[in-house]
């Protein structure tokens, strides 16, 4: 009862001569098949490496292609001269060159000899597979691929379209159910040799060398038919990215793949020294009888896939800048905008600082500067407080301020007396939290001393641009959580938007606002606007405010903070 | 793209190609040793001009790194620079006394040299200042970066400029011969960068950092461009546009992704902040060889004539690429 390995080597032959010795030293045959493209003088000095060791054979060589039949013909190739060669043989594993064993060559003997019976083998129906790259999987049985994939590029699609759009077809063989899976696994002689000598096999060899890359599944579908006992995983550990590719493994991923406990590793990189020297060693490696756990390493190859594809959620940096639409999110976490309120209220960021317990900026987007929050002229990230430095790319400098905060909600005020720009950028983002109260922004002018030619003007011009605000707001293509009063329903009763916004913010609190910020004296309020309407302009966003009635609800005294229970 | 402007591309590109072609006769060889190049050798390209004290660190930092040859450009040292270069073993190196700026600040010397030697090679194109990091840079050669990079078929990878000060006026620690300059100059802006994507030739224009928070906060357009793109898989057509910012043909511009994911990056840490800029500044507003008249050049000295500190309390101090990565200025991409 022994293993006996199959070895694909295409390149880094040192590398490969010193695995191969690895386990034909420690008494498992070793067939090699070496790439016919390999250089002549390269293979006979390969050759001469292991020509010491009487248990490594070298096979009939093909000219491997990825994609091809070649590859699958190299491995039984291989298979039939260990078979014959090795009589002892119970197990053939096939390996490649780039493979690495991770624990001792006993354990594995001592782990198949527990399951003399047992192939591992990967071996998937189709609809099954999740991981096939180009959206070929049940095609690849299907359709012909004379074409290479690697080099004529633009032919192999062409004549895919072409096949498609002619419904052409191929039959399967009868008694084949097409099964996909990794190309490297773990046979019993048993059904290697029933693979051979199925006298159906010159029919299954002339359909695989059609069928697409059929070193995943010439094996995984002929053991469906032939093999009793089908553990259907690979014993090598073998990670592919989102373009197919493999993931290597390189010295950093020593602990890693010591904790894997998989029996073999692939693909690692030749120049990885200390891979090679740790696993290599003479007596590597802990004894156990752990079951194979490639938990962790899947992991973090998903981890790496997924950051390739998805990326982190608001960076924008050299290498991650998303068409729009494309950007999964266009800042990083959730954020406030309140639009009127520090007009209305007395110290309102203050307030609103000590009820979250956040730091709260002023007018971010202010025209002469960047209000941050406390008056700071830095901030996170070594934002400056520098308005043209902001205008110069405003978007940049709101994604930069909420990704360099992460964790920490950001609030901010916004208005007609800033800057614009941003407007849309913010409608559109789900992350905003809009509060507008309109019209408030006529509070100021109120309470300024200036001659009413002026105020008009002014008042006329904040106007439209709330009024543009607004209107972006309330367009089809806003994503932010938007709320809007009038300014009239606002003072009617504050403290409801306020909870709901505050809720919203810190859902968790659950506390019932027990201080309200101070309204600023607004008597003559209504006077102000009869005024401004006298002058020839329409005060119309603050709603509706009857000329010398009192604003506020009558029970409760203008200027005193009050409270709710 | 519509045929016209790849057509003008085109024609742009090969303007630079015929411009480096006819810019070699400015270089006048001092020693050549590019027979000892190897095929899977990294190469390292430089300009540069009396920096002498630099260059002991730079050479071990890219050795140590596994850069396999350099192949330099002295552009009229009179400090020593090209004895220095001229007695090392794995650099070849080239002088000229001609203008730097008539070279489009050195880059038809090194579309030259790229073109002739870095054929099949990935070149890196560095300043001497400048010290490329790429992600798993400490337990990985360069190698492993441009053998992963051939397997997934990119051809260039891009590395953003990250300029690097010390704490207290810039002069105050001087800088030894051999010593990591990031032993004094360790800090750095970590998320003050603006990013456009420049239309024409797809690359993306990025700005931000100390210097446009110091010296151009008021003219934000000027602030220097920070976006690099230092390693390519150099094929006979290349060539670089303006410095390392872009190159053509403009596929290679594309180190970014543009729907959501990220692809792997790097980054150069700039040297530029330490004591000899101070001299290097007043010397280039008399000789004017540097970028748009030395405008930059001109904004630096305004400024640290009166403060000479960059440092501001939400400068971040550099530990490792992990930390850069984790900050966002870089990323693994799918590189695991």
């Amino acid at each position: 009862m022994s293993v006996g390995f199959v070895m694909l080597a295409h390149t880094a032959l040192d590398r490969a001569a010193s695995v191969a010795r690895h386990w034909a030293t420690h008494d498992c045959p070793v067939v090699i098949h070496v790439d016919r493209r390999v250089k002549r003088d390269q293979v006979q000095k390969f050759r001469a490496g292991l020509a010491d060791l009487e248990n490594v054979r070298f096979c009939r060589r093909y000219r491997c292609e990825w994609g091809t039949w070649s590859i699958a013909q190299a491995a039984i190739a291989g298979v039939q001269t260990a078979l014959t060669e090795f009589p002892e043989i119970n197990h053939v594993y096939l390996a490649s060159g780039a493979c690495l064993p991770l624990r001792p060559v006993e354990e594995l003997r001592a782990y198949l000899a527990e399951r003399p019976r047992t192939d591992f083998i990967e071996s998937v129906t189709t609809e099954d597979v999740p991981w096939t790259i180009g959206g070929l999987d049940h095609e690849r049985f299907t359709l012909r691929f004379p074409f290479s994939w690697k080099r004529h590029r633009k032919l192999f699609d062409r004549y895919v379209a072409l096949q498609r759009r002619l419904k052409v077809r191929r039959r399967i063989p009868d008694g084949l159910e097409p099964h996909l899976g990794s190309q490297w696994w773990c046979l019993t002689r048993r059904t290697l040799e029933t693979i051979l000598k199925d006298p159906d096999r010159d029919i299954y060899e002339r359909y695989f060398s059609r069928v697409w890359i059929p070193d995943e599944s010439y094996f995984q579908t002929l053991v469906r038919k032939h093999s009793g006992q089908i553990e259907s995983r690979s014993l090598t550990l073998s990670k592919f990215d989102f373009q197919g590719k493999p993931h290597i493994f390189y010295d950093d991923h020593l602990q890693l793949l010591r904790r894997s406990d998989c029996f073999v590793a692939r693909k690692i990189w030749p120049r990885a020294d200390r891979l090679y020297d740790a696993f290599l060693a003479p007596d590597a490696g802990i004894k156990n009888r752990a079951e194979p756990n490639p938990g962790k390493i899947d992991r973090l190859f998903s981890k790496a896939v997924d950051r390739r594809t998805r990326g982190r959620a608001g960076l924008y940096m050299q290498s991650r800048f998303p068409n729009e639409g494309w950007e999964n999110g266009r800042t990083c976490s959730r954020y406030s905008v309140f639009e009127g309120f520090a007009e209305l209220f007395v110290n309102f960021e203050t307030w609103l600082g000590k009820t979250l317990g956040t730091r709260v900026h002023g007018h971010l987007y202010h025209p002469d500067r960047v209000e941050f929050a406390g008056g700071e002229t830095i901030y996170n990230g070594a934002l400056c407080d520098s308005a043209p430095l902001r205008d110069y790319n405003p978007r940049a400098f709101l994604t930069n301020l909420i990704w360099a905060t992460r964790g920490e909600r950001q609030c901010f005020q916004f208005g007609p007396r800033d800057r614009q720009d941003i407007s849309w950028f913010i409608a559109g983002d789900p992350n905003a939290q809009i509060s507008v109260i309109t019209g408030a922004w006529a509070v100021p002018l109120f309470h300024s001393r200036q001659s009413f030619v002026d105020l008009r003007k002014r008042a006329a011009h904040l106007q439209r641009v709330e009024q543009g605000h607004l209107d972006i707001l309330r367009s089809p293509h806003t994503r932010a959580r938007v709320r809007i009063w009038s300014m009239a329903d606002f003072v009617q009763n504050p403290m409801e938007p306020l909870q709901t916004i505050i809720d919203e913010i810190a859902p968790r609190t659950q506390r019932r606002l027990s201080e309200a910020p101070t309204m600023v004296n607004l008597d003559g309020f209504g006077q102000f606007l009869q005024n401004l309407k006298n002058q020839g302009m329409q005060p119309y966003l603050m709603g509706d405010f009857p000329v010398g009635a009192d604003p506020l609800p009558p029970t409760r005294a203008p200027h005193k903070p009050y409270l709710v229970k | 793209m519509g045929v016209v402007s790849a057509y003008r591309l085109r024609l742009q590109r090969q303007r630079w190609r015929i411009r480096a072609f006819r810019k070699r006769r400015e270089l006048r060889k001092v020693a050549q040793r590019t027979d000892a190049i190897r095929p899977d050798d990294v190469l390292c390209f430089t300009t540069l001009r009396n920096e002498r004290i630099r260059l002991p660190y730079f050479l071990k930092y890219y050795r140590d790194m596994g850069v396999g040859h350099f192949l330099m450009v002295d552009n009229g040292s009179d400090d020593g620079t090209r004895e220095y270069l001229a007695e090392q073993p794995d650099v070849s190196l080239w002088t000229t006394d001609r203008s730097y700026k008539r070279a489009r600040f050195g880059v038809d010397w090194l579309n030259w040299l790229t073109r002739w030697y870095g054929k099949g090679h990935w070149c890196l194109t560095v300043d001497v200042d400048e010290f490329f990091i790429y992600p798993f840079c400490d337990t990985r050669p360069i190698n492993a970066l441009t053998d992963w990079l051939d397997a997934s078929s990119i051809k260039s990878f891009g590395a953003m400029l990250i300029d690097m000060y010390p704490k207290g006026p810039i002069d105050a620690v001087p800088y030894r011969e051999g010593q990591s300059p990031f032993e004094i100059a360790n800090w750095f802006d970590s998320g003050n960068y603006t990013i456009k994507k420049n239309k024409r030739f797809g690359n993306l224009w990025i700005q931000g950092g100390p210097r446009a928070r110091a010296f151009f906060a008021d003219r934000p357009e000027r602030a220097p461009a920070l976006n690099k793109i230092p390693l390519v898989k150099w094929r006979p057509g290349y060539t670089y546009v303006k410095s390392t910012h872009e190159l053509l043909p403009r596929g290679l511009n594309l180190v970014y992704d543009e729907w959501g994911g990220e692809k792997a990056s790097g980054a150069l840490l700039h040297a530029k902040f330490l004591h000899t800029f101070v001299e290097k500044s007043a010397e280039e507003m008399t000789r004017r060889q540097h970028y748009a008249n030395s405008h930059e050049y001109r904004a630096y000295n305004a400024v640290l004539k009166d403060d000479p500190d960059l440092w501001c309390k939400w400068s971040e101090k550099y530990i490792n690429w992990r930390q850069l990565e984790i900050l966002g200025l870089m990323s693994k991409g799918n590189w695991a």
